[in-house]
């Protein structure tokens, strides 16, 4: 019996791997069984390898695993592939139609089991992955019942009878392993799980729902990896709230339609990559300036330019904290869950419109696409915000005179009215204005208005700017990092303490304004702070110099090759650093 | 009712005396105010240029973004609440060369909104270069031997692009402007207003004068039927493009906030934010 497994489907683009993941994924969870899911997939249609490698334990899990149990092949390429993630005593079981072949004197064991065969004699060899799918929870020791609602759902539509041969696929598929298994069944077969009802989902649908949930009822957008599922999800969900997403001719226009949304009152957001996020620069000054709210999310994928466009990195940091010319004041929230991804967006939207400025929630590739088994999402912790937004109705304007949309206030913030509203008429402009928001180069105006703006983040309030597990007072070491290395660096730091070392954890939350408060305390507590990032230079381990200081204890552990931190890697490469 | 000096403002345009701009800051005032409109209830966003200040020269709400993006602005304003009336408005370089990709969509979105664009054929605020609504020949301190590259041919582009409101006219005709700016408001859909509007200081060649002389108005047109896709595609090239009046009109076209499923009839401004706890809920499930 196990507590936890990694099992790996691969196969060519196209041929179904990811409903293979999909369906084995989903009567997992249906078993109470925590989940992390990632795939690797290329920047093309059909053909080239894929594959989605599913980790299952019966406590969270939030990263990818080192090695791998059981692989399910459907081509020689996926073992060829993949091969060398196997632990000893892993297992390969692919379709015997390719007369698979694993390399000799490995400790891996082969079943040939005939996918196509026995889906071709059922009827179709289309479900050739529920045969695979079977396969696979023979070795788990899964009941097959498990399925029949999965399977239901999918296929319900297509009439009972379709349903029934699937079902069969599943059962041969299952029937046929355990007989090749024999003595071996109970090798890894899983603990059982407790059942519990759990969401399981990738983070762009938790961003999504967060969008919903924090009031966004128009989107704007155009079509990228890895964020357009954020667009999808809400173009599905939004007609019923009365709202939209329009996809734009580019990502300037996506920009600067949701400035002329949020302007006019309505919660919407962006969402985009990279690329898509340089076109949007001179547009998040806009908002700044403006003193506009606006939120957009950025999954950060490899760059720069096309880079690895559906691979996993983080190497836009400084340009979301930096990017736009001139000085603004803006928001950069990064969430390292799902289920932070969630509550952050929410909370985006609020801290929009309270300090009318851009916020950026920015995510990676690992953690938009890679799907989580996510704890209960309470309804009570939404709540709406708005600000300095007035509600009332305003006393009448003396001779013509503007409304002071941008009043100079002790703490920066201005009244902020809507178009349509009566006495309300104000200018808005990109350019330098006066209180009315009429333009005005005077210096001493120019003076006001900047520190206007730039005083309004002192008082930001933010609930969790830095997530931290930091028992020890004197630590060896302190890990830091943001975004989805979060699971890899928690693995790390247990095995890193079983071997005596007292490691604290910090994982940056909100990147801008930098939490230096939170942050200095606990690089003095440290002998040794490492960050852990997904880029070649180091961009938040340069942050913290820059804000914290202490330069002489910080070194960096980096990777930049597409893949995602394994907590293999973190630890060792932290060993060779202690 | 208010009247077209409630439109007005205490702000002094920094454009030269003479400038065609003074016309279509006047005919907006004045169409506003014959549709009936109060000041708050118009929109007005522009973009960069000297054409681009006018959304501070009028007393309505206004907004000046960042340069070529007025149209994308002004859809976002519209989407979050139908009930304004939005007018978008810029040079021809903001409109025709760095935000041509937005004019062109906006044109076959068909969001209700109407779009003035001053067309100087010239860049006025940089001091005097070429635009892409330049002659070929056309000097200019960025094309000091003449311009070698063709001037659009902008209105026969909105016909392509699926334009369901195309209109044309020259600053000094206050009235057909005003009239024209009327009927765009009205219009149920994506309307386009190309003004010629001369720059007195950097175009020498295309003034008052020259305007007068080529250009070609609709009405002296013997059974000119702006309906008629293919009769305004032929006049506006045996013309060169030199027409004023209304060229085209499709009333028939549904609006894009007409047309999209479940888009809400109310301003979308004034949806409740906070979801129920029954769609919560709902939503959650789905990923059980």
């Amino acid at each position: 019996m196990v507590s936890q497994l990694s099992w790996k489907v691969g196969g060519q683009q196209g041929e179904g791997i990811e409903s293979t993941g999909e369906i084995f994924s989903i009567a997992l969870n249906r078993l109470g069984y925590y989940l992390y899911g990632y795939r690797h997939f290329s920047s093309r249609i059909k053909g080239g390898h894929t594959n989605n490698k599913i980790r299952v334990s019966t406590t969270q899990v939030r990263s990818v695993a080192d090695d791998l149990d059981i692989l399910v092949a459907f081509d020689q390429e996926s073992i060829d592939f993949n091969f060398h993630e196997l632990r000893d005593g892993g297992v390969v079981i692919a379709d015997a139609k390719f007369n698979p072949v694993i390399p000799e004197g490995s400790h891996v064991t082969l079943y040939a089991v005939p996918f196509t065969d026995i889906a071709t004699n059922l009827g179709t060899s289309l479900m050739k992955n529920m045969v695979a799918v079977g396969a696979s929870s023979a070795v788990l020791g899964l009941d097959i019942n498990v399925f029949q609602e999965v399977v239901e759902g999918i296929f319900g539509r297509k009439g009972q009878q379709v349903v029934e041969k699937n079902m069969e696929a599943i059962r041969a598929g299952a029937q046929f392993m355990k007989e090749q298994l024999g003595e071996n069944l109970q090798l890894m077969k899983l603990d059982q799980a407790d059942g519990k009802k759990r969401m399981y989902m990738i983070g762009n649908d938790a961003i999504a729902l967060g969008a919903l949930a924090g009031g966004a009822r128009f989107m704007a957008a155009y079509p990228i990896t890895p964020a357009s599922e954020i667009m999808e999800y809400l173009i599905k969900k939004l007609p019923a709230l009365g709202g939209t997403v329009i996809q734009t001719e580019d990502e300037i226009a996506a920009c600067t339609m949701a400035i002329g949304a949020n302007y006019a009152g309505v919660r919407t957001l962006t969402a985009s990559a990279g690329p898509g996020l340089s076109l949007m620069m001179e547009a998040i000054g806009l908002s700044g300036i403006t003193e506009t709210p606006l939120v957009i999310v950025d999954t950060q994928r490899g760059g720069p330019s096309t880079g690895l466009p559906t691979k996993q990195e983080q190497s836009d940091l400084m340009a979301m904290i930096y990017g736009t010319h001139g000085e603004i004041p803006k928001i950069v929230m990064a969430p390292s869950t799902v289920q932070e991804a969630f509550y952050d967006m929410v909370e985006a939207f609020n801290l929009a419109e309270e300090y009318q400025c851009p916020v950026i929630v920015l995510s990676d590739l690992q953690l938009s696409l890679g799907k989580q088994t996510v704890e209960p999402l309470e309804y009570e912790k939404i709540q709406i915000r708005r600000g300095k937004l007035v509600a009332d109705e305003l006393p009448p304007l003396a001779n013509k005179e503007n409304f002071k949309r941008y009043e100079i206030t002790d703490d920066g913030i201005s009244p902020r009215v809507l178009p349509g509203m009566i006495n309300g008429i104000h200018h808005v402009t990109g350019v330098e204005h006066a209180e009315t928001g009429k333009p005005s180069e005077v210096a001493s105006n120019r003076n006001a208005q900047m520190d206007k703006r730039l005083r309004k983040l002192k008082q930001l309030k933010f609930q969790t700017p830095v997530h931290k597990n930091a028992k020890h007072e004197e630590a060896d070491v302190l890990l830091v990092g943001f975004n989805s290395t979060r699971g890899a660096i928690e693995e790390a730091m247990e095995r890193l303490e079983r071997d005596g070392l007292k490691v604290n954890h910090a994982h940056v939350r909100l990147i801008h304004p930098f939490p230096t408060d939170e942050m200095l305390p606990l690089v003095q507590k440290a002998k040794k702070v490492i960050v852990v990032e997904h880029n070649a230079t180091g961009q938040l381990a340069n942050l913290l110099k820059m804000n914290v200081g202490h330069a002489e204890k910080i070194s960096s552990i980096l990777k930049y090759d597409g893949n995602p931190f394994l907590p293999n890697e973190v630890y060792t490469k932290s060993k060779e650093l202690l | 009712m208010a009247t077209f000096k409630d439109f007005r403002n205490d702000v002094k345009p920094n454009w030269c005396p003479g400038c065609g701009d003074f016309s279509v800051q006047a005919a907006i005032q004045r169409a506003a105010a014959n549709v009936g409109l109060e000041p708050h209830q118009l929109a007005v966003i522009s973009g960069i240029g000297c054409s681009g200040r006018i959304s501070g020269y009028i007393h309505s709400y206004g907004f000046h973004g960042i340069h070529g993006r007025a149209l994308p602005i002004a859809q976002g304003v519209k989407m979050a609440n139908r009930d304004l009336t939005v007018i978008a408005a810029g040079g021809d370089g903001d409109g025709f060369a760095i935000g041509m990709g937005h004019t062109i969509h906006a044109i076959r979105r068909n969001i209700d909104i109407t779009y003035i664009v001053m067309d100087n054929q010239i860049y006025g605020l940089t001091k005097g270069q070429t635009s892409p609504r330049s002659d070929v020949g056309f000097k200019t301190k960025s094309t000091p031997q003449g311009s070698v590259e063709p001037a659009l041919s902008i209105m026969e582009m909105a016909l392509s692009a699926g334009a369901t409101f195309v209109a044309q006219s020259f600053s000094s005709d206050l009235k057909e402007l005003t009239h024209l700016i009327e009927e765009a408001i009205k219009h149920k859909g994506f309307s386009l207003i190309n003004v010629f509007s001369p720059c007195v200081t950097y175009n020498k060649v295309n003034t008052y004068d020259w305007f007068k002389e080529h250009l070609t108005n609709l009405s002296t047109i013997d059974e000119y039927d702006p309906s008629d896709r293919t009769m305004a595609m032929q006049t506006l090239m045996k013309h060169k493009g030199l027409v004023t009046g209304l060229i085209y009109q499709n009333k028939e076209q549904k609006s894009y906030q007409d047309l999209i499923h479940g888009y809400s009839e109310t301003p979308l401004v004034h949806a409740n934010l906070q979801l129920s706890r029954e769609k919560f809920d709902e939503l959650v499930a789905e990923f059980m």
